[in-house]
Formats: C-alpha cells, structure tokens, sequence
C-alpha cells in the first residue's frame, strides 16, 4: 500500500494484484454467498458439527474475503485515475483469482481443515472434481489471457 | 428495586393519562434516552449556528448525525427496544443499530471538528488539550477499541450477563452505552473524519478491521448453535443470521470507507479532491484558523 510512480510496469502489476484480488474475493464472498448459500442452499450456514479452529479459520476467510473485493476495486480505480486500464489484463487476473480461490477452498478448506463440504447427503468425488477441475480450468486460462494482454500491450 | 414508584412525568408537559400512575426503572430509562438524544440533536444544531456562517457547515454531516442519533434512539427506545426485552431477533436488530449503524454514522457527523469551529478560541485549545491525553488517546486506539468493542460482545453473549441485563435496567442501561460508547471509539479509530494526531497506519487499521469482521461472523455462527441462556433455538437463529449479515453491511461499509481513506491519501498530485470524505484522514485536519 505503498505510493507508487506512473510508470508502466508498476501500474501494470497494480493491475494485476487488483484483478486477483478482487477475482479472490468475489469467489470469497459474492459466489459463496449468494450462489452456495442463498440460491442453491448447498452449504448450511453454520454446520453443527463444525470444529472452533474451522470456524475461526472460516471468520477469517469470510472476512479477507469482504477486505480484498473492495481493496481490489479500489486499486483498480488507482490504475485508473493514473492511466488507461488494461482491460483484459484486469479480467484475465480476476478470472485467475477466482480460480485460484476456488483452488485453495476445494483443497485447503473443503479437503483439509474439513470446514465445510460443497454440499451434503450425496456423495461428493464428482463434486469434488468438478470443483477442482475447474478453479484449475479458470486459473490457467485466466493466467493465459493475462499474459497475452500483458505482452501485446507492451509490446505495441 | 427498579420499582422505585418515580412519576416519569416530573420532566415537564404531564397532560398524558398516566402521569398518576407510578412507572418502573425502565420508563425513567427511556426518558433519560429520549432527553439525551434531545441534547444530541439540538447541541449539534447550536454547534452549527455558533460555527458562524464563514464557511457553510456540509448538510451530509448533519444529515449523518441526525440520522445517527435516529439509529440510537430507535434501538434504545421504541417498539424495537420494548421487543428486544424478549425476542433475541429483536435485541440483535437493536444491537446493530445501537452498537455499528448509530456509531458510524455519528462519527460521520465530524462532532469533534463541529465543535472545535463552535467553540472560541480558549475552549477550542482545551478540547484539542483533551483530545490529546493518554486516556483518549488510548481508547481511541483500533488495537484497544476493536477488543473492548468485541471482546464486551463475547462477554455479553456467552457469560450469564444476557440473561441479567433484561431483568435490570441498570445493566441495561450500562450494556447499551458500553455498546454506543465503544461502537463509537472504534469506529472512529478507523475511519473518523475528525482530527487524530495519532491516527494508527492504514496497515494497522486494514489487520484490526479484518479482525473484527472475522470475530463477529465467528461469534454470529456460535451463537447460531449456542444461544445465550434463555434464549430459544428458533429466535437463537434468527437472531444470530441477522447478527452475521446484517454485520457484514456495516463492515462493508467500514472497509469501504477506509480504503476510499487510502485512496484519497496516495492521489497522485494535481488529481481532483474526491469529496466522499473530505479531511485526509492520515493527517490531523487543519480545523480552525484556516484563512
């Protein structure tokens, strides 16, 4: 959080962090919230038989998830009063952040701390899969459009 | 013992049917709430008069102090507060009012620098002066308000101090202004517009507000299987959904606030003033003397 000067690759890294940022915490809070516990009711709110340490280390993922969407959006309208925002490069870092915290969730807090699982009373292997599966999906190909937006952009 | 038989209406206009009868603890409460928000709303009006009309005091200042003092009273008095003596649903409502909406919206009003502009020149100083010994400095503090805030939380909801305070007024009474009290230094610790020598970094404030936020959602799900005594299950549920969503409004606000503080503090020269908060807030504001 540290002033940085106008020059390009500064702001194009601060573009980058805004965009995993803000792609982490909308898969923290926004997706979470509104797909798993509100639309699809998969995940309970509080799962009875959930240990203190999960549901310390749940507080604190909901709560850097909040922290980070809106610092993300914050350091995106930084770039953006400094120079032209690198659109594609924003999306291609959201989409990997979206992946990546999909990625931590399935494996770190689904698998191994066990806070929760994706949903309950089925058997959860495809679930798991498909979870996995496609947070590495989004974060490759969101890495990918990153950097083909990041060398076209400094290249030209 | 709260049945003291005091009349309620020794304070003025008793024209109503029950001046004559005796009235508890808690109506006396009431009155006190009502005639202090009074004080509240008419001190501010008189601050903004005696402020002098060199340079217009903004309405969105009023306008959030008003409405502050309006959250306070509405969880302190009124059908949500007479519903919060028996529904945990209801004290949770009045909880968020009093103890995160009220305090943040008060601290928007900016009463500190109001009143420094109200005040001549030698009271002005002695504020300033007071502002600045160890005890506020101390409390307003976001290491040591964030902990008095949520730890007074923790304490309340999982000792036997929730059952006590509906059957005293006094505890009552002290719960709720601990609620108001520290609500208030935290919130200012965090994002107050008002002047703060001692302002604590943006990093500082990003890791206690994180924190925070993290403490009352853990505490919102515990008290979802665990409500405090006295309290059934269903209500206990309701009561800690509406703690843990209707908390994260609040937060999300506080964080927006206080990163839209870190974004107007590292503008880039020549940029245009954003007007959402208007005193830098990593600086001590220049209140008076100002050409």
């Amino acid at each position: 959080m540290s002033r940085v000067d106008d020059t390009g690759p500064h702001l194009g890294r601060r573009t980058d962090l805004s965009g995993f940022l803000f792609g982490c915490g909308i898969a923290a809070s926004v997706i979470d919230l509104f797909l798993f516990h509100l639309v699809l009711q998969w995940h309970h709110f509080y799962d009875l038989s959930t240990t203190r340490v999960a549901l310390t280390a749940d507080g604190f993922f909901h709560a850097v998830g909040w922290f980070i969407t809106v610092w993300g959006l914050f350091l995106l309208a930084d770039v953006r009063r400094r120079a032209e925002v690198g659109w594609a490069r924003w999306a291609g870092a959201v989409v990997a952040g979206v992946g990546f915290f999909q990625l931590v969730d399935g494996v770190v807090s689904h698998k191994l701390l066990g806070i929760h699982q994706i949903r309950y009373g089925v058997d959860l292997l495809p679930y798991d899969v498909t979870w996995i599966g496609s947070a590495v999906l989004l974060m490759v190909v969101g890495l990918l459009v990153r950097h083909r937006a990041a060398t076209t952009r400094s290249s030209s | 013992m709260q049945h003291d038989h005091q009349h309620g209406h020794d304070h003025g206009d008793g024209d109503g049917p029950t001046s004559s009868v005796p009235v508890g603890g808690w109506e006396v409460a009431e009155v006190l709430v009502l005639l202090a928000l009074g004080v509240a709303l008419v001190g501010y009006a008189v601050a903004r008069r005696a402020a002098g009309t060199r340079r217009a005091w903004p309405a969105r200042r009023t306008l959030c102090w008003s409405a502050g003092v309006l959250c306070a009273g509405a969880g302190l008095v009124g059908p949500v507060a007479t519903a919060a003596r028996t529904s945990f649903t209801a004290h949770m409502a009045a909880h968020l009012l009093v103890g995160m909406l009220a305090p943040l919206l008060l601290v928007l009003g900016a009463p500190v620098t109001l009143a420094l502009r109200a005040l001549p020149v030698t009271g002005a100083r002695r504020l300033t002066r007071l502002l600045r010994t160890v005890p506020v400095r101390v409390a307003t503090q976001p290491v040591v308000a964030g902990i008095m805030s949520a730890g007074g939380l923790w304490v309340l909801y999982t000792t036997g101090l929730y059952p006590l305070m509906h059957g005293s007024v006094l505890v009552h009474a002290l719960v709720h202004a601990h609620v108001l009290v520290w609500g208030y230094a935290f919130t200012a610790s965090l994002v107050g517009v008002d002047p703060d020598p001692h302002r604590s970094s943006v990093v500082v404030r990003s890791g206690v507000l994180v924190g925070f936020v993290a403490a009352h959602s853990v505490l919102a799900r515990w008290l979802y299987a665990h409500p405090p005594a006295g309290v059934e299950a269903v209500d206990g549920r309701t009561g800690a959904q509406l703690m843990y969503y209707g908390g994260d409004v609040v937060d999300v606000l506080l964080i927006v606030l206080l990163l839209h503080g870190w974004y107007v503090s590292v503008r880039p020269r020549g940029a245009l003033r954003s007007t959402l908060v208007p005193a830098a807030p990593n600086r001590p504001g220049p209140v008076r003397g100002d050409p």
